[in-house]
């Protein structure tokens, strides 16, 4: 549909409060047609819905050399179409480093949850024909010094932007006959720049001369506007910056994809295997099957990134198998999917079972389908999946998998690449359930270890990223960053555990944590979760257990946590007592409870082998 | 002038300055329209230079006093 038919549409939605279905339309006229001429009517729409909607908010400020203000109502609009309310706030013209410098700043008084420093190369390096390697020295250490400030002053996300290369190089056609020419100095800078942000948690680096080169050094900017109101962005590559930006704020913001849940006909091949069969279909190296393939390659790296495949397709199950199994133009194997619904039911309700037999939540599950009526079912009767828009041509799908903003990731950790291998053991585990009779038969055939330890530098990642993510087993769902965590474990009476898993069938890695705060005899049990991979498995009652150990061997009486109710952690709501735990008082925002280490009786089920690592430095 | 390009600039500035179109006129200003600072007047110059596909003089950016001069210059730009 034409953006403007769509438009009309919004607005009689709109007037007649249908807030669900204007939410889809924006979505669709957002991701089809972004652009700065839109970003106003999508932005104004979405604040009159501000309300109906749980939007994240997130805020954000932009430190710069140039004007970005073009850039602001776009990035707004990006947001609340992955459901982010951003608050945004730009720095003073040209007064980044004052603003990262001074801790009294409107920088830092402004609280961001994520600091944007977009710096024009022109502004920190005029002239590069001079001695190159004091430039790289010099603007080096002035990052660095930001970097250390920033870091200092705020517990914020800071993303930087690599420095570009300009389209002309100052010596003209002689540059390229130099050995250490100017694109080399940027590319040093740029090199000292990722290792600098890699000292640091929270910092990240976005690749802007990559960014630059990717829409054409000549066309990325407009001379005109630089040279008048100090824009180095052209009119119609504004949107491009925040689509850029939103790569990075989507994750940052908690809005990420744990699965990609793919259709098969006309999506990841052409045609229609229950009527064209497999000599029939589409797929394959050369075109038309070749634009399948790419989509193949990019949902491929998209798994390469811990984030999960499922099917959802209407088809006799048998011709989709034989397909997935056999047919030699196949990137993705059935082993490549963690989860397949191939019947002949309504894809809702499917991705409602898939969302189930993943223990993930709907809003964690990203929908790729070429039908725009499936699409408009899902976007209506599950407004939590994130569902991406796809053009009609096909050889633009693998790019709507690269470019979309909730398939980001800022780190990984090796638990992601791996993720796949953990739930296809975890088919093999579920059929050993089923043969064994008892639970506890069960439980003792999966010849659980759990390895304790207190969280080191080498887990620190995971450890934060677990109290990012999860959100069904976990007790009270406080957000920590890497940087958080690292100097919580530094105050007194603190400690941060780590619970790595292993039995017979994998080493599910790092898969639960908990920090525990004593307060005169009373060990607080701050966080406790557990990553849904390891749910009912009762690793939890053997990290529970040590909790308490510990806090008896120091002193302590009592061991005490609060359960805070979410929409979704439901699964942890019995946790404390089914310990053995009382309850001793409750309020509006949860219950607190409570057990007498005097007791004891809180021991590890004993068919989990419990390794408790020393303090690693 | 053509009535659907002037309607058509309307609409681009009421959704730059967020106000609604029917509001604007031809001699709508920056006096007269409260949001119409500096900074969205480079909106609506970058609106309707990613719009139409053309691109606006410095000079030409400071004569843009009102919607219709704005609609004007855009038609002949489009001609």
């Amino acid at each position: 549909m034409e953006s403007a038919d769509l438009r009309h549409e919004i607005e009689e939605l709109l007037s007649t409060g249908e807030w669900r279905k204007s939410v889809a339309r924006l979505q669709i006229l957002w991701e089809k047609h972004a652009s700065g001429p839109l970003a106003g009517f999508v932005v104004t729409a979405y604040t009159r819905l501000r309300h109906q909607l749980r939007l994240t908010s997130h805020r954000c400020a932009i430190v710069r050399s140039f004007t970005v203000e073009p850039i602001v109502p776009i990035l707004k609009a990006c947001g609340f179409r992955w459901g982010i309310d951003l608050s945004i706030q730009v720095g003073e013209f040209h007064a980044y480093a004052q603003e990262l410098l001074d801790k009294s700043s409107s920088l830092y008084a402004f609280q961001p949850d994520t600091v944007i420093l977009a710096v024009d190369r022109r502004d920190l390096l005029p002239e590069l024909n001079s001695s190159r390697t004091e430039a790289i020295d010099r603007v080096t250490s002035q990052f660095s010094g930001w970097l250390r400030a920033f870091r200092g002053h705020t517990p914020a996300n800071l993303i930087i932007h690599t420095l570009e290369c300009p389209a002309l190089a100052a010596d003209g056609v002689y540059d390229a006959q130099l050995f250490e020419n100017e694109a080399w100095a940027i590319q040093q800078i740029n090199h000292n720049l990722r290792k600098l942000a890699g000292e640091y948690r929270g910092i990240y680096v976005l690749d802007y001369d990559a960014l630059v080169a990717r829409h054409g050094r000549e066309q990325w900017g407009d001379e005109r506007k630089w040279l008048t109101v100090r824009l180095p962005i052209s009119a119609a590559n504004l949107v491009h910056m925040a689509q850029e930006w939103m790569k990075f704020l989507a994750p940052l913001a908690g809005k990420e994809a744990k699965c990609v849940a793919v259709d098969l006909d006309n999506t990841l091949w052409g045609g229609v295997i229950g009527e064209d069969g497999m000599a029939g279909i589409q797929v394959g190296p050369e075109y038309p099957g070749a634009a399948y393939q790419a989509l193949q390659r990019a949902l491929l790296d998209v798994s390469r990134r811990g984030i999960l495949l499922a099917v959802t397709s209407k088809n006799n199950p048998e011709d989709a198998l034989e397909v997935l199994r056999e047919h030699p133009g196949m990137l993705l194997r059935p082993e490549n999917f963690t989860a397949l619904r191939v019947n002949w039911n309504d894809k809702a309700e499917n991705l409602r079972e898939i969302a189930a037999e993943l223990n993930i939540g709907l809003d964690a599950i990203a929908f790729l389908d070429d039908n725009p009526v499936e699409r408009q079912h899902v976007r209506d009767a599950l407004p939590e999946v994130m569902v991406v828009e796809l053009r009609a041509d096909p050889m633009e799908y693998a790019r709507a998998v690269r470019d979309c903003p909730v398939c980001e990731r800022l780190t990984l950790s090796e638990e992601d690449r791996q993720r796949g291998h953990y739930y296809a053991a975890e088919q093999k585990r579920a059929a050993l359930e089923q043969s064994v009779t008892s639970r506890e038969d069960f439980y003792r055939s999966l010849a659980q270890e759990a390895e304790i330890a207190p969280v080191d530098i080498f887990t620190l990642a995971r450890v934060a990223q677990l109290t990012q993510k999860t959100n069904q087993f976990n007790l009270t769902t406080r957000r920590y960053t890497e940087q958080q965590i690292a100097e919580l474990v530094k105050c007194a009476g603190w400690r941060v555990l780590s619970i790595q898993v292993r039995d017979r069938y994998a080493d599910n890695g790092l898969v639960g944590m908990a920090i525990t705060r004593d307060q005169g005899d009373v060990c607080e049990i701050d966080t406790f979760l557990l990553s849904c991979r390891v749910i009912g498995r009762t690793v939890e009652t053997a990290l529970l257990a040590s909790l308490a150990e510990e806090a008896r061997a120091r002193g302590g009486r009592r061991l005490e946590g609060w359960f805070l109710p979410t929409r979704k952690n439901s699964p942890a709501r019995d946790f404390y007592r089914n310990h053995g735990f009382q309850l001793i008082s409750e309020n509006a925002a949860g219950q607190l409870w409570s057990f007498d280490l005097a007791e004891g009786g809180l021991q590890a089920p004993e068919w989990v082998r419990v390794l408790v690592a020393a303090e690693r430095a | 002038m053509s009535p659907d390009l002037f309607s058509e600039v309307c609409g681009i500035a009421a959704d730059v300055f967020a106000v609604d179109a029917q509001t604007l006129g031809a001699a709508s200003s920056p006096e007269q329209v409260e949001a119409w600072d500096s900074v969205q007047h480079l909106n609506l110059v970058l609106a309707l230079e990613g719009k139409y596909g053309i691109r606006f003089e410095p000079e030409e950016m400071e004569g843009m006093k009102n919607v219709g001069a704005i609609a004007s210059l855009v038609r002949t730009k489009l001609t």
